[in-house]
């Protein structure tokens, strides 16, 4: 694979609403390739945000209270909003455990 | 001894590694001649014998006083599993008095391999550093001529566990282990997985793994049982911090349900897990994958699953937990770049081409058998090569 089909953040179902940043230091407004690791599908998008390597990126428009899919799964609510590109973490982002 | 390369493709039907047969039939990939520990007091008695007999070495660790009912018995059972793996080729177990020593011993004996036990009480530190020096030396020596032979991939026991997670061991590192368990379990392995607090979140997909639904049923007490009687009954938050760690967040996990999801990739798509073992027990349903109810701390852990049986342990890693086992050859898998470039020599197993798309699991798993080959048949871990030993007895609650 060629450098520019390297990937910047990859998702791992179609169904999700977050991607994961798999590259260092990406800066906001980055055009992003992504790959959807479950079916290879691809999708690009805008990084919002600076977002360490790790950290997930909302693919839609995410407000408070809505529920935050990774793996097809519910993986917690969003406690803040976030915008398609940004940064979701901690700060917007809590188990729904515990 | 031997070197003949392992034979590294998964497809191979004649996947072998050279290993030391133990007296009761059990195959060990380390030769060890442990000096272990009763209780804490004894820790300094058997140190001194370690530092006096080159080749052998102390578990030091901090408990065994004033313990009674299920943590007692889970004591005993880490001690005397821990004696008994077989990487370990003989055993000097010293301690404070001569009643609980000998508990441990008899259990060890009970695999066939030489073992000997000392209490200091009427006797003093030096007595039995002298008499237990002695025992060790004869032990080593002996052991040291034990010859590995070849075996069949099927007599090897392989758990698992992560640590230091983050959003790179669900994409890369725990499903790698998660293929390779696919590719072994088939060819008769057995296997084991834990981590009971991080399964919280994808409990829904673990225990449709259960092989039968009665299996599932006992692994969803196990589960139910830490949920009520650890996490509610002690909490004082969403456990933030905890579980998921400081580490886990920093590398961009956020929520537990997130991490237990990405951790439950280590058992890969086709694996059914066939008994679910209380902490330290050894498996007794025949080859196969099995669940253990341990804590998510790295050392407590791999320390239960070694007292368990398993001889080698697979771990991915994230943000990069640098731990090890002095019994169990500790291999560590990542698939984060960063970590890779910022601290590599604590990693066996290069994955970062997953999250570049250049490298497929099929790839990655292959490279983990391969990996775990070599080191059954004697390649150092990072973190053998490194120095940890962290042997971390698991406690259910206060002492008397």
């Amino acid at each position: 694979m060629s450098k520019s089909n390297i990937p910047q953040f990859l998702v791992h179902s179609p169904e999700d609403n977050v991607g994961v940043v798999v590259v260092e230091d990406l800066k906001a407004g980055t055009k992003m390739l992504g790959v959807i690791t479950e079916n290879e599908g691809g999708g690009g998008g805008g990084g919002g945000d600076d977002i360490p390597i790790g950290h997930k990126v909302a693919l839609k428009d995410l407000k408070e209270g809505d529920t935050v899919i990774k793996y097809g799964e519910d993986v917690g609510r969003m406690i803040g909003n976030a915008k398609e590109g940004e940064h979701v973490h901690v700060h917007n982002h809590k188990t729904k455990r515990w | 001894m031997a070197t003949k390369k392992g034979k590294s493709s998964a497809g191979s039907s004649n996947l072998s590694f050279w290993g030391w047969r133990r007296e009761n039939g059990r195959v060990g990939v380390r030769n060890h001649v442990i000096i272990l520990p009763l209780d804490d007091l004894s820790n300094a008695a058997c140190e001194a014998v370690a530092n006096n007999i080159k080749g052998t070495m102390a578990l030091p660790h901090h408990y065994g006083r004033l313990q009674f009912g299920e943590d007692l018995e889970l004591h005993f059972r880490t001690l005397i599993g821990a004696g008994s793996n077989p990487n370990v080729a003989a055993v000097v177990v010293i301690g404070i008095e001569d009643g609980w020593t000998d508990r441990v011993g008899k259990g060890i004996a009970k695999t066939g391999k030489p073992v000997v036990g000392f209490g200091i009480e009427g006797h003093g530190d030096i007595a039995i550093i002298a008499k237990a020096s002695y025992k060790a030396k004869e032990f080593v020596q002996w052991a040291s001529e034990l010859k590995r032979e070849e075996c069949d991939i099927s007599e090897l026991w392989v758990s698992t566990k992560c640590g230091e997670s983050d959003t790179t061991t669900g994409l890369g590192s725990c499903p790698t282990v998660g293929n390779m368990y696919d590719k072994l379990i088939p060819k008769g392995i057995y296997g084991v997985f834990g981590e009971t607090s991080e399964i919280t979140g994808a409990e829904h997909i673990c225990v449709k793994r259960a092989a039968t639904p009665a299996i599932g049923e006992k692994w969803m007490k196990t589960f139910k049982a830490y949920q009520d009687e650890v996490i509610e009954a002690n909490k004082v938050d969403d456990l933030s911090e905890s579980q998921p760690t400081k580490g886990n967040i920093a590398g961009g996990l956020s929520s537990i349900e997130e991490k237990a999801l990405g951790n439950l990739e280590k058992i890969g798509r086709n694996c059914t897990f066939i008994d679910v073992l209380k902490p330290a027990e050894a498996p007794a349903k025949g080859a196969g994958l099995y669940y253990m109810d341990t804590s998510s701390a790295a050392a407590e852990c791999v320390t239960l699953m070694a007292a368990g049986g398993y001889v080698v342990h697979t771990f991915p890693t994230g943000q990069g937990n640098i731990i090890g086992n002095p019994i169990v050859p500790v291999i560590k898998i990542s698939a984060n770049p960063k970590t890779l470039r910022t601290m590599p020599e604590h990693i066996d197993v290069d994955v970062t081409g997953i999250l570049r798309r250049e490298m497929t699991l099929d790839t990655a798993g292959d490279a983990l058998i391969d990996m775990i080959v070599r080191t059954s048949n004697g390649r150092l871990t990072a973190a053998e090569a490194l120095g940890h030993r962290e042997f971390v007895m698991t406690k259910l609650y206060r002492s008397a």
